[in-house]
């Protein structure tokens, strides 16, 4: 048995009449781990006696079917956990075993009493979007090993997709949950920005993170979502929200439903396999009573740059409490305070970090800011206003999460359209705030998935649950599972 | 050439609030080191900074004190440099939108009043401290996060002179606002100073350099006065001044080199996406305003007008918070206006001077001050005793009334026990008696002698003096 | 746009602190001009009207914390996470530039 094809509330019904424990449901986790974690190298730490013992001592006190409790969950490793060692996948972290505390998500999935399995690879600082900048290994893609999970959360999508865990945490920047979620074949959610609050994430970006449910269905990612939102008081940009119990929202009523496509992406870049799915899709929203509407988008053409700019000058000082005093490694190699700093950060960052601070730095300098950062901010502005006009008529927005399915692992070939059309799919979301799922919505002719995209207004997860969950109850892509470690069923 | 010195001061202040600006670590001095912090002050990653309503207040109060324009939309940047002292490699500080911007104080100096000109007060961040020990330093981070406002001043100033009266008055106005001791000695007030040299007329800027670590006002005006005569020769003989950062060596009493500006000095300020900006409403405004005490120049006003103080004493016990607030609660309990007001500028002060210590440092009450005031004024003590009791009372804080009673103080002054006395000197000192029956009046006055001592100085003078003419002409 | 040298990029470097071998600088000058010139792209069109957004959300004013003092971690517990450290304090090697 494993942790395939069970939803969250099939596994709460097992546990709760008694067909299982909380420890076998643990385990199930750790043997399919030993089956397949070679291959996909999802994990940069597991923790298997920690795990063991909190399902003993849940099954101990009588399992209670209430928040998410016994169940499986692997967090990303630029989150902080108190208990497991946080490395963000970078050298400078690597002796970063007790970080003192506990992100916000992490202590409300302890409370909601899910067992935390490990921490999952990702890009160096989330700066990447293959998984291939962590320091520490390169993660598969389980559909396919030769090819990359996505990024930065690849680690988060292809556990869950090789059903190590039953659902995990992700962080998106610039489309680091839904690009992952769409080349493993799992769902991911990008919610509004401060719907989940980001006390512990290590930022790279702070105006554009987000942290966000990975998993294999709609529902499953409903639950997991209305476990981890809340305005938090440790976090300044986190809102209150009326918080909607997301699960009753799952009515698969789409009846009048006003669907926009920008015909921005679906342009250049886009496979002819990905595009065609995504006319399938309308056509099936058709079917089932939404209206569908080409719409333009045109600033959305300057996503990238304008992500690029930004993403680079914050995170170029996200980044500088890294010195070697408090924390982290310190370089062996220096006799002054300057070269300790600076062979400490030369020697403990990677070359995509390096890469993407040095541009920060010169784009925030006092003769580039107008010209590139302030004009990118501007921009913001304009895509964020964009997005305003479109949802003052339609409900949602949709298009594909990928342009392709997932490059092969060293790939550095890729075609410059498809590389800026992957942005412009996913950034604009960030930077305008807004919420975004991406569901499986089909596979390559060599058995890769990619996802759909379901784009909302802020605070309309509720709406883009319903929409998706529609999709997946009307398709059967999330039922088909990687080839891997044997049977996968 | 005659020169004209334009100088700008910039002060930051420690708000004396509970807890740090960013993080709910104590906010306060001296403590073990590395032990008021938070994984937010040491930057841990992930960590958020939420800021403290009432660092906000105070640095509103501060703000409105010092005749600022608060801002209705304020908002925090980061400033980038790397050094230990600052964990996240950046202070968040303020820079396109200020708390506070268009104020002005205004000081004395030669007895003319002066306006100069505040461009700015901002709320940002302090640093850790670093301290240096042979081939290593160490780093405290207690102080990370601690509250600072920023009080730049327009460069409105003109001499060290007034450079010394602007921050006198300045330290003055943030004191009666109570949002910080400003403790030059304990850093919770310090001040850089940029001094720049004119030719008389010229409108245009000279360049100017920047003094540092200057640690007390004096020092301040002394190194300006330096500066200001240094700048003045290199500029006569045909030279030119560096853009430079120097400081002060108070031994050497000169100015000292320490950096040549470049245009490495980037600190590539920009909006912290952590912190979003904060939106100053009417209401709020006015709640702070209602808040600020009668400052130094109203106070200072009202001693004259309704107090009938004169001018130099209401401007002597203004120009100190502690002085004043004591002045006034001695007057509250029942003293006479001016008799406090001669004590305090007095003999308290004096023993403030002699013994460097603060008012709130004495032993003294103001009720003490005002009950010894009292007994003086009534009677019970003759001014000789009082500096008896005064002693007593500012060395201990003892009771006047309970010492003058158990030391057997209290003046003579019952007419026939005076009498008694008077005849019995009278009687045993007949050649002064007949000394001043011819004409020689100092002989009086060496029989007041032997009655006070007779009387252990508790005899009341003008009455001695009565009854020992009384006497002498009976005779 | 001009394009970056490996001398600009070392600069760049030294002041955010960190080392870069000169094959580094000289990868990363042509690396961050090419970016550069794509983000040039920005320029074509006129933002004079348009006001930057410089937060994530900006609609919830005044989030802000109460001043209650609290201690959350001891002296040892975060001295324990640093490299160095001697008498309550951290240590790092002498400054020097």
């Amino acid at each position: 048995m494993s942790l395939f094809g069970y939803t969250i509330k099939e596994l709460e019904e097992k546990l709760h009449k008694k067909e299982m424990s909380v420890s076998e449901l643990v385990d199930m986790s750790f043997d399919r781990i030993n089956e397949v974690e070679d291959d996909v190298q999802a994990f940069i730490t597991i923790d298997e006696e920690h795990a063991k013992s909190q399902a003993k001592q849940i099954d101990e006190a009588g399992y209670k079917k209430e928040g998410l409790t016994g169940l499986p969950v692997g967090i990303k490793d630029n989150i902080v956990t108190k208990d497991f060692r946080t490395t963000c996948a970078s050298k400078i972290l690597e002796n970063f075993d007790s970080p003192l505390y506990d992100a916000t998500v992490v202590q409300k999935l302890n409370d909601a009493n899910a067992v935390t399995i490990g921490k999952l690879n990702l890009d160096e600082f989330a700066m990447g979007s293959t998984t291939e900048t962590s320091a520490y290994k390169v993660t598969r893609n389980p559909w396919n090993l030769d090819h990359v999970p996505g990024g930065s959360s690849g680690g988060s999508a292809a556990a869950v997709a090789a059903g190590e865990v039953l659902f995990s945490l992700g962080t998106d920047t610039g489309g680091s949950i839904r690009q992952p979620a769409s080349f493993c074949g799992i769902v991911g959610m990008k919610p509004t920005y401060g719907l989940v609050s980001r006390y512990g994430l290590v930022a790279m970006a702070p105006s554009l993170d987000q942290i966000g449910p990975m998993t294999q269905t709609v529902e499953d990612n409903a639950r997991v979502l209305e476990a981890i939102v809340g305005q938090d008081k440790q976090d300044a940009t986190s809102i209150a929200a009326d918080i909607e119990s997301y699960t009753k929202s799952l009515t698969e009523d789409v009846k009048g439903l006003r669907i926009a496509v920008p015909e921005e992406y679906l342009g250049a870049g886009v496979s002819e396999e990905v595009r065609e799915s995504v006319m399938n899709a309308l056509k099936m929203f058709e079917l089932l009573g939404a209206t569908v509407d080409k719409v333009s988008l045109p600033h959305s053409t300057y996503a990238a740059s304008t992500y690029k700019m930004i993403s680079s000058a914050e995170g170029s000082t996200a980044l500088g409490r890294f010195d070697g005093i408090r924390f982290g490694v310190r370089s062996e190699n220096a006799d002054n305070m300057i070269d300790m700093m600076k062979n400490s950060r030369g020697e403990g960052f990677g070359e995509e970090v390096k890469r993407r601070i040095l541009l920060g730095t010169h784009v925030l300098s006092s003769s580039n800011y107008e010209t590139y950062f302030e004009k990118a901010q501007k921009l913001r502005t304009l895509i964020s206003k964009e997005f305003e006009t479109i949802f003052s008529t339609y409900d949602v927005v949709i298009g594909p999460t990928t342009p392709t399915t997932a490059f092969k692992i060293g790939d550095d070939s890729i075609d410059p359209l498809v590389k800026k059309m992957s942005d412009i799919l996913v950034a604009p979301v960030n930077l305008a705030g807004l919420p975004s799922i991406s569901v499986p919505c089909g596979f390559s002719e060599e058995g890769l998935p990619f996802g759909l995209q379901i784009i909302g207004n802020h605070l309309t997860e509720g709406t883009l649950y319903r929409v998706a969950h529609a999709y997946e109850r009307a398709t059967n892509h999330h039922k088909k599972r990687p080839m891997l470690g044997g049977a996968n069923e | 050439m005659n020169f004209e010195t334009v100088i700008g001061l910039e002060v930051h202040v420690e708000l004396k609030t509970n807890s740090k600006v960013f993080s709910s670590s104590p906010n306060g001095f001296g403590a073990e080191p590395n032990s008021n912090i938070s994984v937010i002050d040491l930057g841990y990653p992930g960590t958020l900074p939420v800021v403290n309503e009432e660092a906000v207040n105070f640095a509103m109060k501060a703000a409105m004190a010092l005749n600022c324009d608060v801002a209705t939309d304020t908002m925090f940047d980061r400033k980038s440099y790397y050094y230990p002292d600052n964990p996240t490699a950046y202070q968040i500080s303020q820079d396109e939108k200020p708390i506070g911007e268009n104020g002005w104080i205004e000081i004395e100096v030669d007895g003319e009043t002066k306006r100069i000109g505040i461009t700015r007060l901002h709320l940002e961040e302090d640093a850790g401290k670093l301290s240096h020990e042979g081939d290593s330093s160490l780093v405290d981070y207690n102080r990370q996060g601690s509250p600072l406002i920023e009080i730049v001043s327009e460069p409105d100033i003109r001499s060290p002179e007034e450079a010394y009266a602007y921050l006198d008055k300045l330290k003055n106005i943030i004191q009666y606002t109570g949002v910080s001791d400003c403790r030059m000695e304990e850093g919770s007030l310090r001040c850089d100073a940029n001094i720049s040299l004119r030719p008389v007329g010229q409108e245009a800027f000279g360049t100017k350099t920047e003094l540092k670590n200057l640690n007390s006002f004096a020092f301040i005006r002394d190194g300006l006065e330096y500066e200001e005569k240094r700048q003045a020769k290199v500029l006569s003989s045909g030279g030119e001044i560096d853009q430079e950062t120097r400081r002060y060596d108070e031994r050497a009493k000169k100015t000292i080199l320490m950096r040549v500006k470049d245009d490495a000095d980037d600190y590539r300020l920009f909006p912290d996406p952590d912190l979003i900006p904060l939106h100053i409403d009417d209401a709020w405004k006015e709640r702070i305003q209602a808040e600020i005490p009668e400052l130094p120049d109203a106070r200072k006003q009202r001693y004259i007008e309704s107090l009938d103080l004169p001018a130099y004493d209401a401007e002597v016990l203004t120009s100190s918070k502690a002085l004043s607030d004591f002045f006034e609660e001695t007057i509250a309990e029942g003293a006479d206006t001016k008799q406090a007001s001669n004590w305090l500028m007095g003999d308290v002060s004096a023993y403030m001077n002699k013994h460097l210590k603060e008012l709130d440092e004495l032993a003294i009450t103001s009720e003490g001050l005002a009950k010894m005031i009292k007994l003086i004024e009534d009677g019970t003590i003759s001014s000789k005793i009082a500096k008896r009791v005064f002693a007593e009372l500012i060395e201990k804080g003892t009771d006047p009334e309970a010492y003058v009673k158990e030391q057997g103080l209290v003046q003579i002054s019952d007419e026939g026990q005076l009498k008694e006395v008077v005849s019995q000197v009278l009687s045993e000192n007949e050649q002064s008696v007949i000394d001043f029956k011819e004409g020689k009046d100092r002989a009086l006055g060496f029989l007041v002698g032997q009655v006070m001592k007779a009387t252990k100085g508790q005899a009341n003078p003008p009455m001695v003096n009565k009854i020992l003419k009384e006497e002498i002409e009976k005779l | 746009m001009t394009r970056l040298s490996s001398e600009q990029i070392k600069k760049i470097a030294d002041a955010i602190r960190v080392a870069v071998t000169d094959e580094e600088a000289e990868k990363y000058a042509a690396e961050l001009s090419e970016q550069l010139k794509v983000a040039g792209e920005l320029q074509d069109l006129n933002t004079d009207e348009v006001e930057p957004t410089t937060h994530g959300n900006m609609a919830f004013h005044n989030v802000m914390r109460k001043d209650e003092p609290k201690h959350t971690i001891t002296q040892e517990e975060a001295l324990n996470n640093a490299p160095e450290h001697e008498d309550g304090h951290f240590k790092v090697p002498a400054i020097m530039e």
